[in-house]
Parts: structure tokens; C-alpha cells; sequence
């Protein structure tokens, strides 16, 4: 299972507490992590990233592993600690203010 | 026993103040959606009990929220709280926070006067139809005007209105928005809408064609054809219901009525002691009192000589007094935004503005006097009733 952290506003669009867990099929990516999530709470769906590019939105950033993530490549591998389930992969709002 | 419900929206979240009708002893509850932008909450006509809100946040975007209890609980339109949120085939219920422009997107002019791509940013605006609750349009940013038909689930734009010169159109200091829509009460095919800065727009189609309506504007300083067709920046217009052809306009600078349905403007800015301004409302029984907020200028958002004052013209215009009593009279440097200002139906009419600095104003004497219902809220960038049986 692969376990993902949301930042609060959007555990409060969820309507869940503390970390969230998903089975992904296949590959663990970014963007799959993100299929599963969206699938699951499509409350979510536009609040991470935008609904027809999938492009990250600007203020949001994810890191794993002690790792900037943000700007990897969607398909691209996450870390096997993610993908095992050892670590979570996080999703951040960026420091900005507000 | 009547009542009143106002609704509040904040730069950190919404308010709801409510009250009997003799609208001296409030209750406020909020924050509701704490920590994001409430650009907007209406009420629909229709079901009281319906509400619908504009979310959002530079993180996460946009989110529309509505009620069907009246403010009581809140979900997103399409995944009720307690229901799966998937259909028996795994597809996800509802995309209401899904704005999409329909077909090629277009450029309009950005700040500098080169051509910008449309980007979608937020709703500005959420007005429910006059007779059905699950009708409600939505005007947005970059300029856009979209419409629900099934509660907010999902959305779709009507895409004629970008056709009318949109490639001229540009963005106010707010940004590109599209914030005022007018239903016609008499005449469902009628809609009339403003966007800062491109000016006001009238259908008589229900959306299927548009056209300008800004006859008689003039942008002297903006523009570099003062009377261009379109690029005005309109920053409200109203009507009275049992007027619907009569019109009133706070533009970026003047005051001005249309009595042709925006087929011609006239300025009736008379001797308020500024024209620059942004809310302009009309009273719920007198359809030629009209009320507006000058403003000192506009790169100065605040009341001129620090005194926030409301201006009252029983004429339809030109004729306007001030209205203090109860109000801040000194070293008061507040702004009250476009949709910051309403009127309920009680009789005698009420009259609430919010402001900058987190304060709700309210008079139930049609803007004799005034007291505070609520001081320290964030910034209110919206304010509506509901008067309720």
C-alpha cells in the first residue's frame, strides 16, 4: 500500500484524518499515486493538479524520501521506500505565505 | 416572525449573521471553509435553503460548495457527505470544481497590451436562477461566464460572450474578471453581465449570442478611445426587480443609469464627492434609491477625508446625500469591494456593507443610521441576505 500525506485544507476536502493509503496498479509514479488518490476522494480532483493537463499546480509540491519531488517527471519512478510503503510520499503546500 | 441571513464572504473563510426582523440582536457563526478565500456565497430564490459558495485558494484552486439546509452543513456538489463518491462503474461523481472554456481558448490582452492565453483562476460570482435551484451561473477569471444545471455538479461555459471582441479585452486591477450577472425577472432569455476590464454585455438568448452594451461610456484616462465598444472597466451594475429595464452602473470612474436596458448609458454622478467606486445597489421597494460607496480614487482604496460614508440618491441619480450616522466618521481608510454591499426586503429596507478591514455594517432604516454587527473579520470581499418568511 502506498501511503500519502495531504496537507490540511485538502484532508479537510477528503474528510479524512492523518495519512491516507492506496493500492496503486502497476508502476509507482507521481502520476499514478495521483490516478489512485483522485479515484478514490475526486473531491481532490483540480485541487492538486490542474483537471485536462494534469500539470502541477504551481503551489504544490511533493517530496518523498527527503527528496524535492516536485518537478520529476509524472511517470517517472518514486522511490522504492514509497513504493513499499516504508515512507510516505507527501504533498505540500509551498511555504507563500497567505 | 421574519428573519434575516447574511452571507459573508472572507478573505479566510465565510460568516453567517443572522437575526430576527428587527435586525438589532445578531448571531454570527464561522468560520466556515477556514483559511481559503470566499469570494462569494448566494442564496437561491427559489429554495432559500440552497446556498451556494465560491472557495478558493492559490494552492489548491477552486472549489464550489453548496448547502441544502441552509448553511447548516456544506458539501461539494456531487459527492454528498456519507454517499460513495463513485458511481457503480468506479466513475467519480460530479467535477463541480471542473471550469473548462469551451472550444479554442483565445487571447485576450494582458496588462501590457500583448495577447494572453485565457487561464482559469476563480469564481467571482455565483448567481442562482430566479426559479430553479439547481440552476446557477457562475461568472470567473479570466472573464467567462459558465452555468450548472444540475446543482453545481458540473459546468458549462457559454462561450458566445468570449466571441463579443474578446481578444480586447483586459484585465482590471482585480484581474480579468466576470462579476456582475443580472437575470432579467421579466424576461428569462435576458441576462446582463460585467467584466472588469471589458465592460458590460447583454444577451436575449439565454446565452447563445451576446453584445456590448456600453453606449455612452466614457474612459477618458483608461482607454485610448475614450467610447470604445468594448475595454471598459465596469465594476457593477444593478437593477430593480419591478424595473428591469432600468440600470445602474458604478464604473471604474463614474455613476451612471441606462433606462433602455444598457442600450445607452448616462452619468448621474451629480455631487458625490468622488465617482470612483465599486458597489451599487438599489432599494428593495423604491426602484429609483440607489445607494453607492465613493471611493477616493483608484490607486487611493479608501473613503475620501477618512470618512466612510454611504451615498443615498432617491432620484434615480445626480441627487445624493450622505449617509453617516453610525458609520466611521474619521480616520477610516477601508475599501468595501464590488459585492460587498446588499439590500434585504423587509420594509423598512435593510442595507449591509462589508469592508476591508473585516467590519459588517448594517441599518434597517434604508441607510438612516447604521451599527455594527460584527467588526473583526477578515477582509470581506462579499456580503448577501437572505430575507426569510
Amino acid at each position: 500500500m502506498i501511503r500519502v500525506v495531504l496537507p490540511a485544507h485538502l484532508r479537510t476536502l477528503a474528510r479524512v484524518d492523518g495519512e491516507v493509503t492506496l493500492h496503486v496498479e502497476g508502476r509507482v509514479t507521481q502520476q499514478s499515486v495521483l490516478d489512485a488518490l483522485e479515484a478514490r476522494y475526486p473531491m481532490l480532483r483540480g485541487t492538486i493538479r490542474d483537471h485536462v493537463t494534469k500539470k502541477r499546480r504551481a503551489f504544490v509540491r511533493f517530496f518523498a524520501c527527503g527528496q524535492d519531488l516536485s518537478n520529476e517527471l509524472p511517470d517517472a519512478p518514486l522511490p522504492d521506500a514509497v513504493a513499499t510503503g516504508a515512507e510516505p510520499f507527501l504533498i505540500v503546500g509551498a511555504m507563500a505565505g497567505g | 416572525m421574519s428573519a434575516i441571513r447574511v452571507l459573508v464572504g472572507t478573505r479566510k473563510g465565510a460568516f453567517v449573521l443572522t437575526s430576527d426582523g428587527k435586525r438589532q440582536h445578531w448571531d454570527v457563526s464561522g468560520p466556515l471553509f477556514a483559511g481559503w478565500e470566499i469570494y462569494h456565497l448566494k442564496g437561491s430564490p427559489a429554495d432559500p435553503n440552497r446556498l451556494y459558495a465560491s472557495q478558493t485558494s492559490g494552492w489548491f484552486g477552486q472549489i464550489i460548495q453548496r448547502s441544502d439546509d441552509g448553511g447548516k452543513t456544506w458539501h461539494q456538489p456531487g459527492t454528498p457527505p456519507g454517499e460513495p463518491t463513485t458511481t457503480p462503474d468506479g466513475m467519480p461523481k460530479g467535477e463541480s470544481n471542473k471550469f473548462v472554456y469551451e472550444g479554442e481558448v483565445g487571447k485576450h490582452l494582458w496588462y501590457d497590451g500583448t495577447p494572453h492565453p485565457w487561464e482559469f483562476k476563480r469564481v467571482w460570482h455565483l448567481e442562482p436562477s430566479l426559479t430553479d435551484p439547481d440552476t446557477v451561473y457562475a461568472g470567473v477569471e479570466d472573464a467567462a461566464l459558465f452555468r450548472s444545471s444540475n446543482g453545481g455538479q458540473t459546468w458549462q461555459e457559454l462561450p458566445a460572450l468570449r466571441g463579443v471582441k474578446g481578444h480586447l479585452w483586459q484585465p482590471g486591477a482585480g484581474g480579468m474578471c466576470l462579476h456582475t450577472i443580472l437575470l432579467d425577472p421579466s424576461n428569462p432569455q435576458r441576462i446582463f453581465i460585467a467584466i472588469s476590464a471589458a465592460g458590460a454585455f447583454r444577451t436575449d438568448d439565454a446565452g447563445k449570442t451576446w453584445r456590448p452594451v456600453n453606449r455612452g461610456l466614457k474612459s477618458r484616462y483608461e482607454l485610448p478611445d475614450p467610447n470604445a465598444e468594448v475595454g471598459h472597466c465596469v465594476h457593477r451594475i444593478a437593477m430593480h426587480r419591478s424595473c428591469p429595464g432600468v440600470l445602474f452602473m458604478q464604473k471604474h470612474w463614474d455613476v451612471l443609469r441606462s433606462d433602455d436596458a444598457g442600450e445607452s448609458w448616462h452619468e448621474v454622478s451629480g455631487n458625490l464627492p468622488t465617482d470612483f467606486g465599486f458597489p451599487i445597489d438599489v432599494h428593495a421597494h423604491e426602484p429609483e434609491t440607489i445607494y453607492v460607496v465613493p471611493i477616493k480614487s483608484d490607486s487611493e482604496h479608501y473613503p475620501p477625508d477618512g470618512k466612510l460614508r454611504v451615498y443615498r440618491s432617491r432620484t434615480g441619480g445626480n441627487e445624493w446625500e450622505a449617509l453617516t450616522k453610525g458609520l466611521p466618521q474619521r480616520d477610516c481608510y477601508v475599501n468595501v469591494l464590488r459585492d460587498a454591499m446588499a439590500v434585504d426586503s423587509l420594509d423598512p429596507c435593510g442595507l449591509y456593507v462589508g469592508t476591508t478591514g473585516g467590519q459588517v455594517y448594517g441599518s434597517a432604516n434604508a441607510g438612516d443610521s447604521w451599527a455594527p454587527i460584527v467588526r473583526d473579520l477578515p477582509a470581506v470581499l462579499s456580503v448577501e441576505v437572505q430575507t426569510l418568511a
